[in-house]
């Protein structure tokens, strides 16, 4: 009997068994919850007759969309139009990646200038806009500045080939001629021709220490090639210029209002949290390096270029990310507006239309988890790779 | 074993529990008694259909159908509460049990009916999708709209509606959509879209929204059907009788000629045997329906009779201004049409 | 022995004191300088004068109707005539009392944790953390006590804002400890459940969670019974914080060092006593900054409430300017919007800063 009790009791003192123990309960319970939902679901779907099933992703839509990049009308089904969502979604995100990346160094930058001026209204443009709601900024872009646009009859317009009313911003698209083979193999060429160039003169760097205008050489390459294409085989495009007819202006590329104000709200917001990273980043470089660099004469913009940003970057790139991953989310903000992304698009008109809420949800979920997933394990890659540099 | 034990019993309390939220039919009717209110969805603020008048008070075509049913089940139409919804949340809320009817100007079409799991009642607005232009564009005809931006609300069958005529017509369109109708209304103000498109109520409810109405004037098309009616949850086919029977009641009460003057002076020495029927004084009709013998008095005397809502709402009587049309009673030009009480 | 007595130093030269040579250091020390100096002035130029006259100079700030105001500048009567809607939503004007008083006693409440000599701080912490929602609930909601009952449906502006901004925070907390616990475990599968769980909600954004909470999760929950609207947005709201609250002090527990887990157990003291009364009260005092900063993230969050109808500070504002009488005051409503956010988040993160200063040096001393 007393053995009995030993035994016992040494089971639920041994750390092991009581761990096993813990882990089995752990997962039971969420297994028995995971359980209780859908069961619940299940018998809900069903017993209020509530369709379920992913077979509405083949059917008609029957609307239409203010913004596709990919060939859509309105007969196609509502897979196609999760497709369009999704276009529109990256769309906006790279773009605004872009725009906030550039804007954001500027400020950083701008943060640490030695000129007092600059230094603090980059500092108020910082503390200004991070701590306003996005889509606070998103409404006042759309709603406030849009009231301020003439409508399309009184466009402004510039040198006849763009125009800005409140339907958007026009431009000339262009459209392939003759030319336009030669002009891409041109433009590849001297693409091409820049890379190469580019490891030449850092290998010669590297041994003579000797520099070469590389970038000027590139620009040139870019415009002389394609140019020289041009001339020889005809013009690669011709424009097609947008031009008013009825309610609207016809013809050309439209950015709608819309995607304008998300993007210039997203881009905003998003540039004081990277200038702020990129300070941080850049005072983390010990300043024993800048003197180092200027001792050897580099000259204060090449220091910033070729020292302090290269360094900086490995400090810089894991919280990078993480913003460009917020702007991804934040470009969900588009239903407040009806910009036509993914969110508004599928887990909003599409659901309504379908009452298939489950469904929907669940899949505008997972193209989210898989956009931050695989970012995630991209900079989880590049920090092992960081880490294994490390002197 | 002391582990086994406790994970036995939270297994099987979490299968109670999934158990035990199975539902008969006739749980509707006692969960709203219980309670003591019925639990009504409406629409995030329609001027003439559910809006929030100054005090906060909901008043409206739609409101009023719920405190019908409100007055049928207690006696007392103020035993509501509302559930302001947006047009997303609208069906889950009505699926999941949240609301005990959904009354928010929503079109009867055989998906939402069939696939949705909810129950249409009747139809308490035969309406159709029009146009609201500004009259600076010069345009007096739809088929003038070829290339228009139209400003649409999200997830409504006008988005369908709209497509197909400019499809089937050949006409080219740029849609907008807004979550919500206010933002449409904002943006045809603003001038980002030409072209206003809903159900034609709402149009006239969106107008006098407007900061100068009179610019604005609906096209004289009407390019679909929009039978727009209240809605209850699948599976419970007494509640639904309630409910469908309520909304009868004012209809057929314009139809007889009662009144929420009248009606109790009818009730007592009614020489119609199709008015004694409807108001209990022959026969026991409510008793079917699981309700009191004069459920029909109650709301007639509290809510009124179709007639009087219609007028008191949208019609003459209200801003929105709104002509009888296709919901005058059958006999009178229109098409609505109340089951007879026997 | 005469003493040597030092001349007065002289004056620095003129050159490097004054205004002119701080302008010449800070503005004007180079030609790139200059350049950059003259673009921020015509910058400025062109932002602040404006600015201040449309805010300012051309504004009506007196009145009661649109017909008051003057063209061309800001109307800030429309302000004025709303303003109870934007602070208090659809909350009856005679039960305002409610909310004042309930925000009063946060105010008053939490002053005592910010004494640095108060005596027994954590418990009078915790006390409070316990007994003042109670409190808030039974003065907002109302229907005891004699109170009336004000729906939930009928709370907004600031108010809602200030509410569901608190009880995220105050809920995403203890779970967020839990899991980041969890997270740092020994256990595989109590790891695998954690990393999972927070992954998943930071992976997606808040809209598909309210989303979620307001359309799907109705259809989980056995039949009849349902929540409130804002209890559901405020539950997915608490899930999803959690999730970042959980991966801030996740870095408290990292920098700890391993010394203190070792001595921890050298004392002989469990697991959950070594992290109640050694880890935890050293990693949280860590994270503080990030927990304000994960607060502050909340409160900018919440204005996405507006999408599932919920009317917080930016839905009034945002119904206000569809308001036909006020029609073309968007700019005045989001400009009085901005300034009350940003008010609120400035201030947080001034603290959060001053906090981490202090938290660094003691740290390094």
């Amino acid at each position: 009997m007393s053995k009995s009790i030993g035994t016992s009791g040494s089971l639920i003192n041994d750390p092991r068994a009581r761990a096993w123990a813990f882990q089995i309960l752990a997962i039971v319970v969420v297994a028995a919850l995971g359980w209780y939902l859908f069961n619940n679901t299940q018998t809900n779907l069903e017993h209020r007759g509530i369709t379920s099933g992913f077979a509405f992703l083949e059917h008609s839509a029957g609307f239409g969309v203010s913004q596709s990049l990919i060939d859509y009308n309105e007969s196609d089904s509502y897979g196609r139009l999760f497709l369009v969502g999704l276009a529109n979604t990256l769309l906006v995100s790279i773009l605004g990646i872009i725009l906030a990346t550039v804007l954001g160094f500027v400020i950083g930058i701008a943060r640490l200038s030695p000129n007092w001026l600059v230094r603090k209204l980059s500092a108020i443009y910082i503390e200004t806009f991070r701590n306003i709601p996005p889509l606070l900024q998103i409404f006042f872009w759309y709603f406030a500045v849009l009231r301020l646009v003439p409508g399309p009859r009184q466009s402004l317009s510039f040198f006849d080939a763009l125009f800005l009313n409140n339907r958007g911003l026009y431009v000339p698209a262009p459209v392939s001629a003759d030319g336009i083979v030669p002009f891409l193999v041109a433009v590849v060429l001297a693409v091409v021709a820049s890379i190469i160039l580019a490891r030449w003169v850092k290998v010669r760097r590297d041994k003579t220490g000797r520099g070469f205008p590389l970038l000027l050489t590139s620009i040139v390459l870019l415009i002389a090639l394609p140019g020289l294409a041009a001339l020889i085989f005809g013009a690669p495009f011709h424009w097609t210029v947008p031009e008013l007819k009825g309610f609207n202006f016809q013809g050309g590329w439209v950015v709608i209002p819309e995607l304008f104000a998300l993007l210039v709200a997203l881009s905003v917001y998003t540039a004081a949290f990277i200038a702020e990273t990129v300070r941080s980043g850049i005072q983390s470089v010990s300043h024993g390096q800048t003197e180092a660099a200027n001792s050897l004469g580099l000259k204060p913009s090449r220091t910033l270029r070729m020292v302090i940003i290269p360094q900086s970057m490995r400090v810089i790139i894991p919280p990078l990310t993480s913003q460009y991953l917020n702007l991804t989310k934040n470009s969900s903000l588009a239903a407040g507006i009806g910009y036509p992304d993914m969110v508004s698009l599928f887990a909003g008109t599409v659901l309504n239309q379908t009452g298939q809420a489950i469904e929907t949800i669940a899949i505008t979920m997972s193209v989210y988890l898989v956009i931050s997933l695989s970012i995630s394990l991209l900079m989880n890659v590049y920090n092992k790779r960081m880490a294994l540099r490390e002197r | 074993m002391k582990m086994v034990k406790s994970t036995l019993a939270i297994l099987t309390t979490a299968a109670v529990l999934g158990v035990s939220g199975f539902a008969h039919a006739g749980a509707t009717l006692d969960a709203v008694k219980k309670k003591g209110f019925v639990q009504c969805g409406i629409s995030d603020g329609l001027p003439g259909f559910s809006y929030a008048e100054a005090g906060g008070k909901y008043a409206g075509l739609d409101v009023d159908v719920c405190r019908a049913v409100a007055a049928a089940v207690f006696g007392d139409a103020e035993k509501v509460r509302y559930s302001p919804l947006t047009a997303k949340e609208r069906f889950t809320a009505l699926q999941s049990g949240e609301i005990d009817i959904l009354s928010r100007n929503t079109t009867w079409t055989s998906s939402r009916d069939a696939g949705m799991g909810m129950n249409f009642i009747g139809v308490t607005y035969y309406d159709g999708v029009g146009f609201l232009v500004n009259k600076k564009l010069g345009v007096s005809s739809a088929k003038e709209l070829d290339g228009a931006t139209i400003c649409i609300q999200a997830g409504t069958t006008t988005e369908l509606n709209v497509s197909d005529y400019f499809r089937s017509n050949g006409m080219k369109y740029t849609p907008i959509t807004y979550d919500r109708s206010d933002e449409s209304a904002k943006s045809l103000e603003a001038g980002r879209c030409d072209v206003l498109t809903s159900d034609q109520s709402q149009l006239y409810a969106q107008r006098i929204k407007l900061a100068n109405p009179d610019d604005y004037v609906v096209l004289p098309e009407v390019i679909s059907k929009e039978p727009l009616g209240p809605a209850v949850r699948r599976g419970d086919d007494e509640w639904f009788a309630i409910a469908k029977w309520s909304l009868f009641a004012m209809i057929g009460a314009e139809e007889l000629g009662v009144t929420s003057a009248n009606v109790e002076e009818m009730a007592k020495n009614a020489k119609n045997p199709d008015v004694a029927r409807l108001l209990g004084a022959e026969g026991n009709f409510g008793n079917d329906l699981k309700l009191p013998k004069d459920w029909a008095v109650k709301i007639v005397k509290q809510v009124g009779n179709y007639g009087e809502v219609f007028e008191r709402n949208v019609g003459m009587g209200s801003a929105l201004k709104i002509k009888r049309g296709l919901n005058a009673q059958w006999n009178n030009g229109g098409i609505l049409y109340a089951p007879p009480v026997r | 022995m005469s003493t040597h007595t030092f001349k007065p130093d002289l004056p620095p030269p003129n050159r490097s004191i004054g205004a002119w040579a701080w302008m010449r250091a800070n503005l004007f020390s180079s030609v790139f300088n200059t350049l950059l100096t003259l673009l921020a002035l015509y910058l400025v130029w062109l932002l602040v004068p404006p600015m201040i006259k449309w805010a300012f100079l051309d504004a009506t700030f007196r009145g009661t109707e649109r017909s008051d105001c003057t063209p061309g500048g800001a109307c800030w009567v429309f302000i004025k005539m709303r303003f109870g809607q934007f602070m208090y939503g659809f909350y009856p004007p005679e039960l305002r009392w409610r909310v004042d008083l309930t925000l009063l006693l946060a105010i008053v409440g939490t002053v005592p944790l910010f004494i640095k000599a108060m005596p027994r701080k954590a418990i009078y912490g915790i006390a409070f953390l316990i007994i003042y929602p109670v409190v808030a609930w039974v003065l907002l909601h109302g229907g005891v006590l004699g109170l009336d009952a004000v729906p939930t449906s009928r709370w907004g502006g600031l108010t809602l804002t200030l509410v569901i901004a608190s009880v995220g925070i105050a809920g995403a907390l203890p779970l967020g400890i839990f899991l980041a616990l969890g997270r740092r475990s020994e256990m595989p599968a109590v790891r695998v459940l954690c990393v999972t769980f927070i992954e998943f909600w930071r992976g997606i954004p808040l809209i598909t969670v309210l989303f979620m909470s307001s359309v799907m999760l109705p259809l989980f929950l056995p039949e009849g019974m349902s929540f409130d609207k804002l209890l559901r947005a405020l539950i997915g709201v608490i899930l999803f914080q959690s999730a970042y609250i959980a991966e801030v002090v996740r870095g408290g527990l990292q920098a700890i060092p391993k010394g203190q887990y070792e001595a921890a157990s050298a004392m002989g003291l469990g697991y959950w006593r070594a992290m109640g009364l050694v880890i935890l009260p050293q990693a949280l005092k860590l994270v503080i900054p990030g927990i304000v900063n994960t607060f502050i993230a909340l409160f900018k969050d919440t204005s996405l409430v507006i999408i599932i109808g919920l009317f917080d500070l930016l839905n009034s504002l945002h119904q206000a300017t569809v308001d036909p009488v006020w029609l073309g005051m968007s700019t005045e409503g989001y400009v009085f919007g901005a300034l009350i956010y940003w008010a609120f988040c400035f201030g947080m993160s001034q603290y959060s800063q001053r906090l981490e200063r202090r938290l660094d040096t003691s740290h390094r001393s």
